[in-house]
């Protein structure tokens, strides 16, 4: 029983990086109707970028410039590093992506290959082959509950995912913004007679998306502190297959797919060897997708793409 | 001044020609009908004026004397006040009946006037008050007709656009709709009407045009049209 909720424990941690990626992935995908395979590589890109604001906010701190308890600076660190992220998702969406949208799927799709491979080999450009450390920013402390543990950390990290996951549905569900993004999912090209500009939402989902990219980066530096330009790649693959195993456009599916997959993988390596762990996980979802083939909790839309 | 006038318009859809050049006026207040068969070009001559297609070059819109070509599909809506009720109704079916009046405000800012507006179509078409927390699409057709007529009435009402608002509704409810939109129109919205039912158009309209593949064949008095010996045997089955 120990063991069970000891996993528990390290599932749920998982299971908020993957939710938080795959919600962009999720967005971009039921609004848009695209795959933006560059998804993983922003993941990576907002923990570099969060892990150079932490190190030059830990940096000002030692100068005695700028001294800050280590929980504000892990605040400040997550709030710019998801506000610069959320720029360069921005950017993506102008240059990458909005000259396509009319333009086949399959050419967006690569474009976004290209674009992950340009964000990979544009960080080892910069940073050379060198590994990048994230500062440790707060003082872990172990609790002990009937022979389980649980770090200070951990907690952090499945309160932040879950609480940015909640308020994105918030305000997806109560905005006029929110609004305009579940009318663009069902049926986009009637929007525009709303007289709602599509291409600022069309930003804004990008922002958004890329944004709890740079949260779940940032999460992730704090529990496995060396960072390398391919972890998106692996990250990107997997949360893109919670994403689609959440349902189009369903941010509680894909929050929960997210932790589904963190589940199923853990539990499968508590059972099997590790070296079967992704074998046998990838075979159970792909089981699940096979009787549910819309998802979890897929939203109706629209087929008709034309007006 | 027309209200919009339109000359030497031409829209092609991957090369093919669907509107060869066509010119026509709506001027304030009027209710104007396009009649014509399948694939004439009605749909597509309301898209250019909404922007949602490419209007070629030698095109000339004007609305309210401006340049309608210098305003994006959205700028149409929010700062011209041209609405559009599209073909088929393209209601957001996973939202309410009141998601879908409101989302139509996104732009507008005049909160005092979007709740009068809002109570006018509540009290114009009462069902949708009653079904403002139901999703549009669990609505039956002829209440999905008139959530897309109110909702496009909140997006703007100095012009309306109307593809075929009658398919699919039964005689007595489209009666009821074409007393609504008379009642708006006596309330200033202007009409521009695009309808396969000509009898029905001919006799909502005050003028009217017949489109037969991608051009304007004939234009006048909806009343003349009605006697026109070519389109009775055309458009009115003799
Ligand atoms: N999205 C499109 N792509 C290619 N061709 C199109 C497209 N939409 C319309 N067309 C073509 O343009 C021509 C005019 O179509 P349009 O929809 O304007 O006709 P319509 O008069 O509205 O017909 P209906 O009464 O059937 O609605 C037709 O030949 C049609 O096939
Ligand atoms: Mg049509």
């Amino acid at each position: 029983m120990t063991v069970f909720l000891q996993n528990l424990v390290n599932a749920l941690q998982w299971g908020s990086f993957y939710a938080l990626i795959a919600i962009g992935y999720s967005m971009v995908y039921s609004i848009l109707m695209l795959f933006n395979f560059a998804h993983g590589d922003v993941f990576m890109t907002g923990a570099y970028i969060g892990c150079g604001i932490a190190l030059l906010l830990v940096g000002l701190g030692s100068a005695g410039i700028l001294v800050l308890p280590g929980w504000l600076v892990l605040v400040l660190t997550l709030l710019l590093a998801m506000v610069v992220t959320a720029c360069l998702g921005m950017f993506i969406e102008r240059v990458g992506y909005r000259p396509l949208r009319d333009a086949p799927r399959a050419s967006a799709a690569i474009t976004g290959l290209m674009i992950g491979i340009i964000l990979e080999t544009g960080n080892l450009i910069l940073l050379g082959a060198q590994r990048v450390k994230f500062p440790a920013l707060i003082q872990p402390v172990t609790y002990e509950l009937g022979g389980v543990f649980v770090t200070n950390q951990k907690i952090m990290i499945v309160i932040v995912a879950l609480g940015l996951a909640l308020a994105l549905h918030q305000f997806i569900r109560r905005t006029r913004w929110g609004m305009a993004m579940r009318a663009m999912a069902f049926d986009y090209a009637v929007v525009p007679l709303m007289g709602v500009p599509i291409n600022r939402i069309a930003a804004l989902t990008f922002a958004l998306g890329s944004g709890l990219a740079a949260a779940a980066g940032i999460l992730f530096g704090m529990a496995y502190p060396v960072l390398d330009p391919y972890m998106g790649i692996v990250f990107g693959w997997k949360s893109f297959v919670a994403a689609i195993l959440g349902g189009r456009g369903s941010i509680l599916g894909a929050t929960l797919a997210g932790f589904l997959l963190g589940f199923i993988e853990i539990f499968v390596a508590m059972v099997f060897p590790s070296t079967l762990r992704d074998f046998i996980a990838y075979s159970i979802i792909l089981l699940i997708l096979v009787f549910r083939p819309y998802g979890l909790f897929g939203e109706p839309y629209s087929v008709r793409l034309r007006l | 001044m027309s209200l919009l006038a339109v000359e030497n318009l031409s829209v092609s859809y991957d090369r093919i020609r669907a509107l060869h050049g066509i010119s026509f006026t709506v001027e304030e207040g009027e209710i104007v009908c396009i009649i014509g068969a399948n694939g004439a070009g009605k749909s597509t001559t309301l898209r250019a004026v909404s922007r949602l297609v490419k209007a070629e070059p030698g095109s000339r819109l004007r609305f309210a004397d401006k340049d309608l070509l210098a305003y994006g599909p959205d700028r149409v809506v929010s700062e011209l006040g041209i609405s559009h009720v599209p073909e088929g109704r393209r209601l957001f079916e996973n939202l309410t009946v009141l998601e879908n009046l409101r989302l139509a405000t996104f732009a507008r800012r005049d909160t005092e006037r979007i709740e009068a507006d809002l109570r006018r179509m509540f009290r114009l078409f009462p069902r949708l008050e009653e079904r403002r927390n139901q999703k549009a699409g669990t609505m039956s057709g002829g209440e999905q007709q008139m959530l897309a007529v109110a909702r496009a009435y909140m997006s703007g009402r100095r012009l309306m656009l109307l593809d075929e608002p009658s398919m699919g509704l039964a005689p007595l409810l489209m009666m009821s709709l074409f007393d609504a939109l008379r009642e708006l129109n006596a309330e200033g919205t202007t009409i521009l009407l695009v309808e396969q039912n000509a009898r029905l158009a001919l006799q909502f309209a005050r003028r009217g045009y017949v489109m037969e593949n991608g051009r304007l064949v004939l234009a006048g008095e909806a009343r003349g049209l009605l006697e026109n010996p070519e389109v009775r045997r055309a458009y009115l089955g003799g």
